[in-house]
This record gives C-alpha cells, sequence and structure tokens, in this order.
C-alpha cells in the first residue's frame, strides 16, 4: 500500500516536470506558447460582414471594383488610379514616403490587406468602411483629383451593364456636366452648386457604389502565411522547427513578446489592434502640423459617408461611431497602429514615411524620444545592437505571399 | 524484509529530490515572468483578485457581478451585463452608472467609451461599447451612484 502511494507521487512528479519542460520547447513558457498562438494566421477570425456596404460579399461587386481600381480614367489627368499607389506586386502600396497622384500628399501610401477587418480607415481613421475610403482619395485634389460627376460619366459610358447588374439602372445622367463635385476646384464646386438636389443625389449614388465595388475587390486582400506561422504550426504539432526559424529571429520573437513591449500595440494575428497611438515620430518640417486621430475622430462623425449617413446600406446601429473616443489629449497625433505582416516589403515607414529602414525604426523606438506634439506613449527600451538587429530579423519573419495580388497583376499582363 | 526498508528509503530519496527540483524548476519559470519590465511598476494582482465577480466595491455599498455572453476576447466591440446589488444582497436598480479602465502596466485607457445602455431591471445593467486592444491584465471600473451614495468597484480582467 506505501510503495503504491510512493509510486504514485513519484509518477504525479515526472508528470509535473514533463510539464514544466515540455512547456519550454524551444524555451517558451506554456504562456508564451498561447500568445504566439494568437498571433498565427491561423487564429484569423472568418472575415466580418460590413453591413454597411450590402454589395460587399457579391462576387459580380468585386469583378468590377477591381476593374475600377486599375482604371486610369478615375483621375482628372487619366493617369492615377488606386493602383497607381496601391500596386499589387507591391504588396498593395508604392514605396515612396509622400503618396504621388495628380499631386504629392501629406501621408504615406497605407497597404491594404486585412484593411476589411479594420474599424477605421487611413492613418488617422477618418473613414469608418472601406468603400468610404475609397471616396477619399477620388476627390483629393492631389490623388485622383476628379469630380464625382467625371467619374458617374465614365461609370455610365464604359461600365453601364456590369453597374446595372450589380445596382440597378443608372440615373439619367444627361443634364450633369462632366465635371461637378463638393471639390477644391472652383468650377467644378460651382457646377456641382448649380445641381438640383435629386441630381447631386444620383450623381452620389453612383459615385457611392464606386466606392461600393472597389470595397467589395479589396475585402478579399489578405495576408498570406509567413514563415512566423509555420514556427507557430510547428510547434504546436512537435514538428521540427529548426530549419523555419533562425536562433537570431527566435531571440527577436523573444523580445518581441517580451522586453521590446511590441505587442503592446502590435498583437493579434494581423499584429495590429487597429488603434491609434503617439509613438513621437517627428511630423515632416516641410508639412503642415498634422495632429492625427485628433483631427480624424471628428471627421469621422461628420463624414458625408459614415455608417449613419443615407449612404450606407447599415440598418443597426454604428457601435464604432457610438462609443468613439474624441477630443482626448492623447488623440493628439495619434496614428492607426498598422499590421506588422509583410512589414519588410514596405519601406519607407510611418505616418509620412519618416524612417527609411526597419532599422531607423528600431532605433526610434529605443530611444523613445519626446513627441513634438502631445505626448509620446514610448518608454526608452534600451535594448542592445545585436538585440535591434534580432528584432528586425524577426519582424523579416513576417512576410508572406499575397494571394489575390498574384492574381490581379497575372490578369494586367495578360 | 531489509530490503523492503532500503527500497522505501531510496523511494523517499527519490522523491525529495524530485519535490526539489520540481520547485526549483517552477521558481526559475516563475521569476522569469516576475522579471518581465513593465513600464508603470504596477504590480499585477493575486490570481483571486481576478475575474467577473461577485466584486464589493472601494467602500463595501454595493456588490457587483459581470456577465458576459461570450468570453471576453481582445480587439473586439463587446457587450457586457452588470448586477448591482447592495451590502444585503438588495437589487440596485435605479444607479447611475460610468465606465471607465485601462491597463494599469501600461498607463493606458479604454480605446473606446463604453457606457450603460440599458437598465434590464432587477439591478441589472447592459454595458455596450467595450473593447480591449490587447491580452493581459485590465482594470474594468465601474463608478456608481445609487442611493446608498457614490462608490467605486474594479474588476481585474485577464484577457
Amino acid at each position: 500500500m506505501t510503495n503504491r502511494i510512493l509510486s504514485a507521487a513519484v509518477l504525479t512528479l515526472l508528470a509535473t516536470i514533463a510539464t514544466v519542460t515540455a512547456s519550454g520547447r524551444d524555451g517558451w513558457t506554456s504562456a508564451q506558447l498561447d500568445e504566439l498562438r494568437s498571433m498565427s494566421l491561423e487564429e484569423l477570425e472568418a472575415l466580418p460582414r460590413d453591413p454597411t456596404n450590402r454589395v460587399a460579399d457579391d462576387p459580380r461587386a468585386a469583378d468590377l471594383g477591381r476593374r475600377l481600381f486599375f482604371d486610369t480614367r478615375l483621375s482628372s489627368n487619366g493617369r492615377v488610379a488606386c493602383s497607381t499607389c496601391h500596386q499589387p506586386d507591391r504588396a498593395f502600396q508604392d514605396g515612396t514616403a509622400l503618396a504621388t497622384g495628380v499631386g504629392t500628399t501629406a501621408r504615406r501610401t497605407m497597404p491594404i490587406m486585412g484593411m476589411a477587418r479594420s474599424p477605421f480607415l487611413f492613418w488617422d481613421g477618418r473613414k469608418d468602411s472601406l468603400w468610404a475610403q475609397a471616396l477619399g482619395p477620388l476627390e483629393s485634389p492631389v490623388e485622383h483629383g476628379g469630380t464625382r460627376a467625371q467619374y458617374a460619366h465614365m461609370v455610365a459610358d464604359s461600365y453601364a451593364r456590369d453597374y446595372e447588374q450589380v445596382f440597378g439602372a443608372l440615373p439619367d445622367l444627361s443634364r450633369v456636366p462632366r465635371s461637378a463635385g463638393p471639390v477644391a476646384d472652383p468650377e467644378a464646386a460651382s457646377a456641382w452648386n448649380e445641381l438640383s438636389s435629386a441630381q447631386r443625389d444620383d450623381v452620389t449614388r453612383v459615385f457611392v457604389n464606386i466606392g461600393k465595388a472597389i470595397a467589395a475587390y479589396e475585402r478579399r486582400i489578405e495576408f498570406g502565411t509567413s514563415r512566423f506561422d509555420k514556427y507557430v504550426a510547428a510547434l504546436a504539432s512537435g514538428e521540427p522547427r529548426q530549419s523555419i526559424l533562425t536562433d537570431d529571429e527566435v531571440a527577436g520573437l523573444r523580445l518581441f513578446i517580451g522586453r521590446a513591449n511590441c505587442t503592446q500595440c502590435h498583437n493579434g494575428p494581423l499584429f495590429t489592434s487597429n488603434e491609434f497611438h503617439n509613438t513621437g515620430v517627428a511630423p515632416r518640417p516641410e508639412l503642415a502640423m498634422d495632429h492625427g486621430r485628433l483631427t480624424g475622430a471628428r471627421a469621422v462623425l461628420s463624414d458625408e459617408f459614415n455608417c449613419r449617413s443615407q449612404w450606407s446600406d447599415a440598418h443597426a446601429r454604428c457601435s464604432e461611431l457610438e462609443f468613439i473616443v474624441t477630443g482626448e489629449h492623447t488623440l493628439d497625433r495619434a496614428y492607426k497602429v498598422p499590421s506588422l505582416r509583410n512589414v519588410a516589403e514596405r519601406a519607407p515607414y510611418m505616418d509620412a514615411g519618416q524612417f527609411a529602414t526597419l532599422a531607423e525604426v528600431l532605433d526610434h523606438y529605443n530611444r523613445a524620444p519626446a513627441a513634438a506634439t502631445g505626448h509620446s506613449e514610448l518608454r526608452p527600451l534600451r535594448l542592445k545592437p545585436v538585440e535591434l538587429r534580432q528584432l528586425e530579423a524577426f519582424l523579416r519573419t513576417l512576410s508572406g505571399p499575397i494571394p489575390l495580388s498574384e492574381r490581379a497583376s497575372a490578369r494586367r499582363t495578360q | 524484509m531489509r530490503d523492503q526498508r532500503i527500497d522505501k528509503s531510496m523511494i523517499q530519496r527519490i522523491v525529495l529530490t524530485l519535490a526539489t527540483l520540481t520547485v526549483a524548476i517552477t521558481m526559475t519559470a516563475c521569476s522569469h515572468a516576475m522579471m518581465m519590465v513593465h513600464g508603470t511598476g504596477a504590480k499585477r494582482p493575486a490570481a483571486s483578485e481576478f475575474g467577473l465577480g461577485p466584486r464589493s466595491s472601494a467602500h463595501g455599498r454595493y456588490v457587483a457581478t459581470l456577465e458576459s455572453a461570450k468570453p471576453l476576447h481582445p480587439r473586439q466591440m463587446q457587450t457586457v451585463r452588470v448586477t448591482v446589488r447592495d451590502a444585503d444582497g438588495r437589487a440596485i436598480d435605479e444607479a447611475q452608472i460610468s465606465v471607465d479602465g485601462g491597463m494599469p502596466q501600461h498607463g493606458h485607457g479604454l480605446p473606446t467609451r463604453p457606457r450603460v445602455t440599458r437598465n434590464l431591471g432587477d439591478g441589472m445593467y447592459e454595458i455596450e461599447g467595450v473593447r480591449f486592444n490587447m491580452g493581459g491584465w485590465w482594470e474594468f471600473k465601474l463608478a456608481i451612484a445609487g442611493p446608498g451614495g457614490a462608490d467605486t468597484v474594479t474588476f481585474n480582467l485577464n484577457l
């Protein structure tokens, strides 16, 4: 009897030791393994519905949207399409500090992958849906530079059949001038003001539907599996994993979820909380002072195309707008946390491309300089040069293919 | 007889060694976790302080219990319910409740402004617009003004 109790005790202890050491696979504790799993692409939930866009999941709308996305006729000079800055073969960005359309913007182009999962769009979150976002650049004088009447005419001239299959009959635009819209250009603005409100609604409805079709295409653009994801899968299945990540990359990952505090903002399967933070990145001196989310939060509440607008298909409440934080000091120069997936493929970095390389970004986080305005949430990390190199090595493991971009480029070259 | 005694003492020695090893390994793992550098120096409360309640308010005027239809999850907009009772267990139906919170170790608040949107009766209230932008230790604070006066209750949540 005593022997049996003793052997039971020995077995229990052996089991405990086995658990403790097994949880240290590659040195990871079970809590850390849980955290790694939470960042794996396999944990990404199904694409949420977009109640503001009734054609969001209509494949005909996505096909129309894809063609509009690459169509340079959606611009004042016939040379700018969405794909001018969001280049599929460059992870849907353009590799330049400040985006260039018909003019030069004050912001860095954001990638499109995974954006359908973000409650707010743009660096300052001034839009609350993919379709509302797509409409912004179309009327910006430095991006596409055109007007909504011009775009409505273009769709009626070139896409009538496809448009009507998705959205129903086009309005009669025969009395609408070729260029008119609530834009900076005084001639187009005055032509817009001369239209009746019914005419303005007709034009705006077509304009909104252009955005909804483009959004139906964009929301299918997602991230592909990276080496990091393969490593997490191998950890879970007990397969050999040495060949997947190097020692330096694993050391970088350890810092990423540990002392470097990266997961404070870059968490979950997309490595972003989708929130807004001031990280003390200096504004470009040549640009007007940009207050980031402080301005963006106010702008989205009064946006012509937000979830509460007459152009939204949402029948339920708009909880993102209802519970939004506005007017707080913490929002001053706060910018959206970008995903870190494929981050190594899209230098330069930050809201106005302030940093040319990942090494410069990491150096910034390590030093944590004070913010120009507002208050930086960073604290110096005091990492050694070798640790910064390991972090960078880890960030490079987050790159993966972008499935839809390959198909889009293939179609273009056909 | 003698052989059996040796057997027993050997087993006892093995048990002792293994026990010491276990304690040592566990302590190493824990101290590693405790050594993690936290920006604000706020100390995470004991495990017994976490959870949805029942939880007494700071001055003992109320007892609040949270309820969530689904487990709380980072990065999602969620709705929770809270039941407020007085110290004697009577439901408080006419309370004014405001919501605050944040991550003490990171020095930031909630990313949204959640608020009570419905009084469901029998001391139960619905709180909408709740979001936590990362996993880890969160404080979820309710300022309750009711017939017994004003008081606050703080929940420690582990996401």
